[in-house]
């Protein structure tokens, strides 16, 4: 109980500040209503901020929805000395009117404008109706996304009449869902089985939650026509979840074939196109990797730019390795295919200890930029991250290039002339030896690519090729040699078979599962699924 | 001039492998002495084996029987087998579990029944796949069963249907690849990440003892002859030159109406047993088998045994096992840091230079220095076959 | 012999072979051949590159499977339903284009391992060199003139005798009906002459099929000729016969 005295200063301090206030105006101290309202609340008890704050949510000004934010989150204050209102936030104390960083001698120096429980409620209220009626839409939308946690923030009849002006139907319709887990509480069945119907289908993990307590407590009383009604609900909502979930998994699939794709194109080239096994094909992504590393090490302030120099970075040193590889071992290896995948084994073995070396056997650090992190919300159950999105693009664009630069170019042609007959391409002018020897650098090369992309994906460490060598294979030989087609529908369809059999079988079974399956396929289907048939399968 | 010395099968075992016979000879030497000073000189005399040195050269004997057994099917048959660790890990697990068994309520968890490792899985019962595995009969019944069976069915499927070349070498690393991850998952019933140690004792006799470790080496050299002995008996007969036959042209073997995936399919079990056996003999010396040995790597390492010792020569194989292994061990102590970059060397090397291993170089030394006159027939150099199909 | 009834002719035939048609990725390699050769014949067949013949022989020998048509053997195997071992030991031998013989095995080995029976896995792992075979192999050898060479690596022979020594191979299958791909390819004129001998010796007990592009040579075997174009029969007849058909010298000429 305050005295009468305290009270009648009170009073005459309500009666008296906005004069002062208006008396001496300034950018901190502006000639508001909101101010005033603002100067009364630093000295109101709680009976009074209650009144105070019902105005408050009243008054037409630009900063009132920040101001209940800010006071709703506790980090309203006032200094003492001159009463200006500030926001204590996370790193700064600043000026709420002006904006401005206030320096304080002492954390004493100011003064929280505490809040309770009803206070919060008032200003949740406020808040709620400031925002479903705001000129945003977007802001709409958040406003009635957080009424789906606390509907009755919002009193029915204002939400009526949100339901009525609103335009936008992506907002009308969260809306709707706030109506229905109002209506969820309300006194009669008919009301009751409305907000359900209302309510049914929908992904929004807060209507799931209001849904399951009801169907607690109406399992609890015995209602059973509800009951049934919220079950039926439930399950829609579990069965499109469920597709959600497949959804997701596909992506992931997707995500995985890609990598993969990547991972195996180039092999797709040394393998399918020249014939050679080469297993220091993971050394190849691996230097990659390292390639994308020492970029950004380079570059420490441009990490955005740095992936987009570390691709022809990363394509030269791999394809520059690939040469050596080519030149100093693999031509005096051709037609003994075995010989050249234990030389090439050895060779993995070579790169991988002298990555150890130089840099270490831990695990490097590749930094991923801004514009790769985030996601995309496809619905309220089912959000994709960007950068499995770019590496998916990323991995198709290659594949494309790839196949331009094959069909297109004379490189390309004295490729598969050499392929083809390589002693009536030898006979035809064309120096063999260097086309063998770009290819390979070419294969090696987009392997490099690979690397960059597998950077931003897993570790950067001395044995990350070897993870990719089997799999690759695996893509190539299951798709079919000497096939680039074959090569995509491959690394697709394994990544996604992969990711589907995983939530059902386990990480490491869905492996085996799919080890297995390529093992058995190859039985059936020696030469893939794309095979060449005839004269030129006999040759391979 | 080729001409054999014809006779009776062991005439032509013994007789007509001059080199072979005499590496026999040393292994059996080796076999006897090394125990026999071990157990008796004491430790400090000049002619002490110590037991560390005996484990070593016996994990050595292992291998050399495991570099016969791939050099069964890639020299003589040309089955590039990159999975080939997984017969020798199998063997091994076998054995493994036998003296997982053996263990009884000695372990940690003092459990008469269960392994350790099940305990803390809070398993309450054995599952069925481990019945049985008490009984030493058979658990080697298992260590040839187990690697014999999965070749089979897996050559099987691959050889019937035409998977050759570098398609098999991949496959097969896939399988063993595959088994792997199997196995390093705790309910597969195999002890997971950790695999199987803590054995105490084999056959009631105590593992850390010495007599039992000599006992060990002198299984290991024995089952090395006799492994060597069934795999010359193979490539000397006509089958070992079907062998061959569809080594060097699969199409040829198969117009003279050899069915070759049965040929293949004999000699790849035939080689994973041997592989077997070579695990089920390293388990109990080193003291413990877990996924590890699955390890694609490991199953490529063997191929270079056998490449550096010679491809296509039995005792070559065993040559290029103890002289890759020797190495290793030397310099994985002294510069840990060079190991890799000396093995990927040799595998480029031998590629390279030394189609034909070590024996092969040696030929070629011999013809070059010993042969009278030199040049003429004797000149026909040792790897005309190798360097005739570039 | 049900078999047979699916025969539209009733002559014994060894090699019959009605509507076969093969295609690789659209590209028919044979196209509803038809043909057939008697117990005993000696046929020659001759055609442009790509007419099928190699591809006439991986079908009959089981390496293709055709896609549609009759293959019988003695008018009562099927020879599309087995695989080369299969068909190899029911009597149907093969030599290839190039010589191929097991070129890290002796010419003794070569021909032991060619020698009729034996095929098991079991057989040859306790196979013995019997005084038969070793009887048959002589007299293998005197037909192929490399007794002196008997220890020798067959890598290490001349291109000649490496052509002889698969045919030696071949005789040690005793097959009843052999094809044969351009035996003289790559022979000095003497070498072919005497292969040309040794054939029509060879015609008395066995049936041959001789595919060449050497015509001295097939006016030397002087037997029925068959002429292959694009996957099918253009003309057959005598040699004389075929020389003078019309259409056989567009095909040869261009036109």
């Amino acid at each position: 109980m305050l005295s009468v005295i305290q009270r009648t200063v009170l009073l005459f301090a309500c009666v008296m500040y906005p004069v002062v206030a208006g008396a001496d105006a300034s950018p901190e101290k502006p000639n508001t209503a909101l101010h005033a309202i603002a100067q009364e609340l630093i000295d109101a008890g709680f009976r009074e901020k209650q009144a105070l704050t019902e105005r408050l949510t009243t008054i037409e000004d630009p900063n009132t929805l920040k101001f209940m934010q800010v006071m709703v989150d506790g980090d309203l204050y006032y200094r003492k000395d001159d009463r200006v209102i500030v926001i204590n936030g996370d790193d700064a104390i600043t000026s709420f009117f002006t904006g401005k960083e206030v320096v304080l001698k002492s954390k004493r120096d100011i003064k929280k404008i505490s809040v309770n429980n009803k206070l919060r409620i008032v200003l949740r209220g406020g808040i709620a109706r400031l925002q479903v009626f705001s000129d945003d839409p977007e802001q709409r939308m958040q406003a009635a996304v957080n009424l789906l946690k606390s509907a009755d923030d919002l009193d029915p009849e204002t939400l009526e009449q949100a339901l009525n002006t609103e335009k936008n139907t992506d907002v009308n319709e969260v809306l709707l869902l706030v109506k229905g887990i109002r209506l969820l509480d309300a006194d009669n069945e008919a009301q009751r089985l409305e907000g359900i119907s209302l309510l049914s289908g929908s992904l929004y993990p807060d209507v799931r939650g209001a849904l399951a307590n009801f169907q607690r407590s109406a399992e609890a009383d015995g209602r059973t026509t509800e009951l049934q009604a919220v079950n039926e609900a439930i399950e829609k909502i579990e069965s499109l979840l469920t597709l959600n979930s497949v959804a997701e998994n596909l992506y992931f699939g997707l995500a995985l074939g890609a990598v993969l794709l990547l991972a195996a194109i180039g092999l797709a080239i040394t393998f399918g196109v020249m014939g050679v096994i080469n297993m220091a094909h993971g050394e190849m992504i691996m230097l990659g990797a390292y390639t994308t590393y020492v970029v950004q090490q380079l570059m420490p302030d441009h990490i955005g730019m740095s992936l987009v120099v570390a691709i022809p970075a990363a394509f030269l040193v791999s394809g520059l390795v690939g040469i050596a590889i080519e030149r100093g071992v693999i031509r005096h290896l051709y037609g003994r295919p075995l010989e050249t995948l234990l030389a090439t084994f050895g060779i993995s073995l070579v790169l991988q200890q002298a990555v150890r070396s130089v840099f270490s056997p831990l695990n490097r650090e590749v930094a991923t930029p801004d514009w790769m992190a985030g996601t995309f919300m496809i619905n309220p159950a089912l959000e994709l991250t960007f950068n499995r999105l770019y590496i998916i693009i990323f991995s198709l664009l290659v594949l494309a290039l790839l196949a331009l630069v094959l069909k297109r170019t004379l490189f390309g042609l004295q490729m598969r002339a050499v392929t083809m007959n390589r002693p009536m391409a030898s006979s035809m002018g064309i120096r063999t030896g260097w086309v063998d020897a770009l290819t390979f650098g070419l294969g090696s090369g987009i392997a490099g690519i690979a690397g960059v992309a597998l950077s931003q994906l897993t570790n950067v460490g001395p044995n990350m090729g070897q993870a990719y060598i089997i799999d690759s294979f695996m893509v190539v030989v299951f798709g079919g040699v000497g096939n680039l087609w074959g090569t995509l529908v491959g690394a697709m369809s394994l990544g996604v078979v992969n990711k589907l059999l995983e939530p059902w079988a386990g990480a490491v079974v869905a492996k085996i599962l799919v080890l297995i399956f390529i093992i058995l396929f190859i039985q059936k289907r020696p030469r893939g699924l794309f095979a060449l048939k005839g004269r030129a399968a006999d040759m391979g | 001039m080729k001409q054999e010395i014809k006779g009776g099968p062991l005439t032509r075992l013994i007789m007509n492998d001059v080199a072979g016979r005499r590496m026999m000879a040393i292994i059996l030497a080796i076999a006897v002495i090394v125990p026999f000073c071990n157990l008796m000189f004491p430790e400090g005399s000049a002619f002490h084996v110590s037991t560390y040195t005996m484990t070593l050269l016996g994990k050595y004997l292992c291998y050399a029987l495991l570099a016969v057994a791939v050099d069964l099917i890639w020299g003589y048959c040309g089955i590039l087998s990159l999975g080939h660790g997984a017969f020798f890990a199998l063997g091994g697990y076998a054995m493994g579990m036998y003296l997982m068994r053996q263990i009884g309520d000695r372990g940690v968890y003092a459990n008469p029944e269960l392994p350790d490792f099940m305990v803390f899985l809070n398993w309450t019962e054995l599952p069925w796949y481990w019945y049985g595995f008490d009984q030493f009969w058979f658990a080697m019944v298992m260590v040839l069963a187990a690697p014999g069976i999965l070749a089979f069915v897996f050559g099987a499927l691959a050889f019937r249907s035409r998977v050759t070349g570098v398609y098999l070498s991949i496959i097969t690393q896939a399988l063993t690849y595959a088994l792997l991850l199997a196995f390093f998952r705790n309910d597969m019933g195999f002890g997971g990440n950790n695999g199987l140690t803590d054995f105490k004792d084999i056959l009631g006799f105590d593992l850390q003892a010495d007599s039992t470790r000599a006992a060990l080496f002198f299984a290991s050299g024995i089952a090395l002859i006799l492994g060597y002995l069934i795999s010359r008996f193979i490539v000397t007969s006509k089958l070992g030159r079907v062998l061959v036959a569809i080594r060097d042209s699969e199409s040829r073997a198969r117009f003279l109406g050899y069915r070759v995936e049965w040929y293949k399919l004999f000699v790849f079990v035939v080689s994973a047993m041997l592989a077997g056996v070579a695990g089920a003999l390293y388990v109990p010396q080193v003291g413990i088998i877990n996924p590890g040995e699955f390890a694609p790597i490991n199953s490529i390492e063997m191929i270079i045994w056998v490449a550096v010792g010679g491809r296509g020569t039995l005792f070559g194989a065993v040559i290029g096992a103890v002289l890759v292994n020797y190495a290793k061990t030397y310099f994985t102590g002294a510069f840990a840091e060079l190991w890799l970059f000396m093995l990927g060397g040799l595998f480029v090397l031998t590629t390279l230079y030394l189609p034909k291993g070590v024996v092969g170089l040696w030929a070629q030394i011999k013809d070059k220095f010993f042969s009278s006159g030199g040049g003429g027939q004797s000149g026909k150099p040792a790897t005309d076959n190798a360097e005739g199909k570039i | 012999m049900s078999l047979a009834k699916t025969k539209h002719i009733d002559q014994p035939t060894v090699l019959y072979m009605d509507g076969v048609s093969v295609s690789f990725d659209g590209f028919k390699a044979l196209n509803s051949l038809s043909l057939f050769i008697e117990p005993g014949e000696m046929r020659a067949i001759i055609g442009p590159n790509g007419a099928g013949k190699t591809t006439m022989m991986d079908v009959i020998t089981g390496k293709t499977r055709p896609d549609e048509g009759t293959i019988l053997f003695n008018d009562e195997h099927d020879l599309t339903r087995f695989d080369e071992a299969q068909v190899a030991n029911m009597g149907v031998g093969r030599k290839f284009q190039k010589p191929s013989v097991i070129e890290s095995l002796t010419v003794f080995e070569n021909l032991e391992m060619s020698l009729k029976g034996g095929r098991s896995v079991w057989q040859a792992l306790t196979h013995k060199l019997t005084s038969a075979k070793q009887d048959k192999i002589d007299e293998i050898l005197s037909m192929i003139d490399l007794k002196d060479r008997l220890y020798e690596d067959a890598g290490s022979l001349s291109h000649g005798q490496k052509q002889w020594l698969e045919i030696g191979m071949l005789l040690g299958q005793e097959p009843e009906l052999l094809l044969i791909d351009e035996p003289a390819a790559g022979m000095t004129d003497e070498e072919t002459m005497k292969t040309a001998e040794l054939f029509k010796e060879l015609s008395k007990k066995h049936s041959l099929m001789v595919v060449e592009h050497d015509m001295d040579f097939i006016e030397a075997l002087d037997c029925r000729v068959t002429v292959l174009h694009e996957g099918s029969v253009l003309a057959e007849g005598s040699l004389a016969n075929v020389k003078n058909n019309q259409q056989v010298i567009e095909v040869y000429l261009g036109r």
